[in-house]
């Protein structure tokens, strides 16, 4: 056991850190700035072309095939510099790994990784939030493509998307798990319209409505069979539900360094808040170490499946302790026109949310972990 | 970086899961029953736990403090009522000190709440002794000011354990000597306070494990309208957390008994205090989780819940609770 770098890994930090000194876009929150989504696809294909994002998946999909842990050093350098945290789109680059033909992977995934083709993810419906197999949105086979028609919601960065990962029911005879396929959809066409979701915190490019009308996806760009679309989904949900593929720990300890500096300025006028800064501190602490842990883990080949649901609740807790330290420390701004406390703590109730609520999160705890009865 | 455990301390981590799986209480009708007792008592010594942090030929530690928090972690999850964490905090003094270890069972002294080592020649009224059971002496500070000192005093078991009925307290006699003017550097007690710390964490981290797993054991098989009460969500949401604030104190409670050897003294002591806030609030929480989930039962006597919660009281007091580590964590990110 060692939590230190190995020398490869101290060159590895050594040259993110040298590289930050001259790179960091400085860009805002991203959890509260809509300038942050603009800048985001620049941030990403710089990192991943000095050699600092993807770095663990496989070289032929453009990785290097380095060990887990260096996202660790990622995420502990970016928190360190204050710039903006990796790429969320593993759990997107899982899902391809292990459901994708050759074919797929060798043609979407180098595009995924550089962050030259934007993605978003087109899986929960109006009607279909916790419960995602009863999605309705239907894909029909005309020749050699599928028409596409229904409507997607929460989904992420759609305004900015290339393609569009989608769950649609196939086959309405079977069972509704078995008859669900899922398609990688180019955005950029007629039969898709786009509408953004205004937030409690006031972004509105995070989140957005898909409608499909008569979209249409050619079949060879079905990930694996007709019928398939339910574990290719299972695969990403559960990865995206981890801290060690989100890269979230870079996120709160960002955070949390200003707000150490903030109550460090004027401790006497923060002592009411010094609980729940040091709260925030635990628990970001805490998340760092956790990944440092999972990912080790994956060193033995684990695949975490259900320890994903617990690792959840661990970065909800966490996010949302952190916004709290945020509102004591920062304030809520009544009468000034900086309110980045009060979107921040905002931003922090959807992490129970997104990605499956925690009471699901419980649930799977519950019967998957605990071996309780369903 | 690679943080993940040995095969040599997951094969000790498993005997010591073993032996209290055997020879542990399993109800509380069995913390007195003095054969089974006796056999942990003997079984545990006889394993030379106790001693992982004597001084090897070199003068360093038989094994890491990574060893001795997976021992205190399963000893902890089974309830082993025997002696562990006092005598391994006297054998680490010993060890930082150069002195020899005494013929006898050798302990500390801490002060009335638990939150530091004792000190003084005239040892303060209601100093305690930590694992008192078949301990002769304890180990204090003495010497005023400068370079603290080790001293000895004598152990005497309390005969009524009101708080952990699994470990027993001591008294200590009015006065200390000195042991031999072996003294003690500033960085050796914050050593001594990181190890310590991490080591109380892992006993926590092993109680929460084990009043959940009794918990989820009884949500299986207790029956209410007609189906396990384990069935219902709202008891499910209750355990999931648990199990879920277990696997944040693992993460910590690792890092702060890694640290407590690889790194600088005041970097250990903050991770060790990182795991000490965390665990302490969550035992707390987890225990009386068991209480709830357990129902009336959980409020008697005879269940296991408390027995749990009351070793957790004892954990979290040796060397501090949470608001006592919230506070060295702020002060170890420069906020206070």
């Amino acid at each position: 056991m060692d939590y230190r770098d190995s020398a490869e890994e101290a060159d590895f930090r050594q040259r993110l850190r040298a590289w930050l000194v001259d790179h960091n876009p400085h860009l805002g929150h991203s959890s509260i700035s809509d300038a942050y989504w603009e800048g985001q696809p620049a941030w990403h294909q710089a990192l991943y072309d000095a050699g600092f994002f993807g770095t663990s998946w496989p070289v032929e999909v453009g990785g290097q095939g380095l060990s887990t842990v260096y996202d660790v050093i990622v995420d502990e350098e970016l928190a360190a510099a204050g710039a903006p945290p990796r790429p969320s789109l593993g759990y997107l680059v899982l899902g391809l790994l292990e459901h994708g033909s050759p074919e797929l992977q060798q043609r979407f995934l180098p595009g995924i990784v550089s962050g030259r083709e934007r993605w978003c993810q087109g899986f929960s419906e109006p009607d279909a939030g916790s419960d995602l197999a009863n999605l309705r949105t239907k894909a029909v086979r005309d020749g050699d493509e599928y028409v596409i028609d229904g409507q997607k919601i929460w989904t992420s960065y759609s305004d900015l998307a290339d393609w569009c990962l989608v769950l649609a029911r196939t086959d309405p005879e079977v069972r509704p798990h078995k008859g669900i396929s899922a398609f990688v959809v180019a955005m950029d066409q007629p039969g898709i319209e786009q509408r953004p979701l205004k937030m409690i915190n006031g972004i509105t490019r995070e989140f957005g409505e898909v409608f499909f009308d008569g979209a249409r996806v050619p079949a060879e760009n079905m990930v694996g069979a007709p019928g398939d679309g339910w574990a290719l989904a299972m695969t990403v949900v559960s990865h995206e539900r981890e801290p060690a593929e989100l890269g979230f720990a870079s996120r709160y300890s960002k955070t949390v360094k200003e707000l150490v500096a903030m109550v460090r300025q004027d401790v006497a006028g923060h002592t009411e808040h010094l609980d729940e800064l040091g709260w925030a501190i635990v628990e970001s602490e805490m998340l760092r170490l956790h990944v440092s842990r999972r990912l080790s883990e994956r060193l033995d080949g684990i695949v975490h499946g259900p320890y994903g649901s617990a690792d959840k609740l661990l970065m909800t807790w966490t996010e949302q302790t952190v916004g709290h330290a945020a509102l004591a420390v920062g304030g809520t701004g009544h009468g000034d026109s900086d309110d980045t406390w009060l979107r921040l703590y905002l931003y922090s109730r959807a992490q129970s949310v997104m990605g499956g609520t925690s009471q699901i999160q419980r649930n799977l705890v519950a019967q998957r972990i605990l071996g309780l009865p369903a | 970086m690679d943080v993940r455990l040995s095969s040599e301390q997951k094969a000790l981590r498993d005997a010591a899961a073993q032996l209290v799986e055997r020879l542990g209480p399993g109800s509380v009708a069995a913390l007195g029953d003095a054969e089974r007792h006796d056999k942990l008592e003997a079984a545990v010594a006889g394993a030379g736990w106790r001693e992982l942090r004597e001084a090897d030929d070199d003068g360093n530690p038989y094994a890491s403090a990574v060893e001795v928090a997976l021992v205190a972690e399963e000893l902890s999850r089974g309830l082993a009522d025997v002696p562990f964490l006092g005598p391994v905090l006297a054998s680490e003094l010993r060890r930082r000190a150069g002195v020899e270890a005494p013929a006898t069972l050798e302990t500390v002294a801490l002060t009335a709440d638990l939150s530091a080592l004792a000190a003084g020649v005239d040892v303060p009224v209601g100093t305690l002794a930590l694992d008192a059971a078949g301990a002769a002496t304890a180990l204090l500070l003495i010497g005023d000011g400068g370079v603290p000192v080790l001293g000895r005093t004598m152990v005497t078991p309390l005969a009524d354990q009101h708080v952990d009925l699994t470990r027993t307290t001591g008294a200590v006699a009015a006065t200390a000597a000195g042991v031999g003017g072996a003294q003690l550097s500033a960085d050796d007690m914050t050593r001594w306070a990181a190890f310590g710390t991490a080591i109380a964490s892992a006993e926590l981290l092993g109680i929460m494990r084990g009043a959940l797993d009794t918990t989820v054991a009884y949500a299986k098989t207790r029956k209410q309208y007609g189906t396990a009460i384990g069935s219902f969500q709202a008891v499910q949401h209750l355990l999931a957390d648990v199990h879920v604030l277990i696997e944040g104190a693992r993460s910590l409670v690792q890092h702060a008994a890694w640290a407590a050897d690889a790194l600088e003294p005041a970097e250990a002591l903050t991770a060790a205090s990182l795991a000490k806030a965390y665990t302490a609030r969550a035992a707390r929480t987890a225990c009386e989780t068991a209480i709830q989930v357990h129902g009336g039962i959980g409020n008697t006597w005879e269940c296991l819940a408390h027995v749990y919660l009351r070793r957790a009281f004892l954990s979290i007091d040796v060397l501090g609770g949470a608001r006592t580590h919230l506070r060295n964590v702020l002060s170890g990110f420069g906020v206070v």
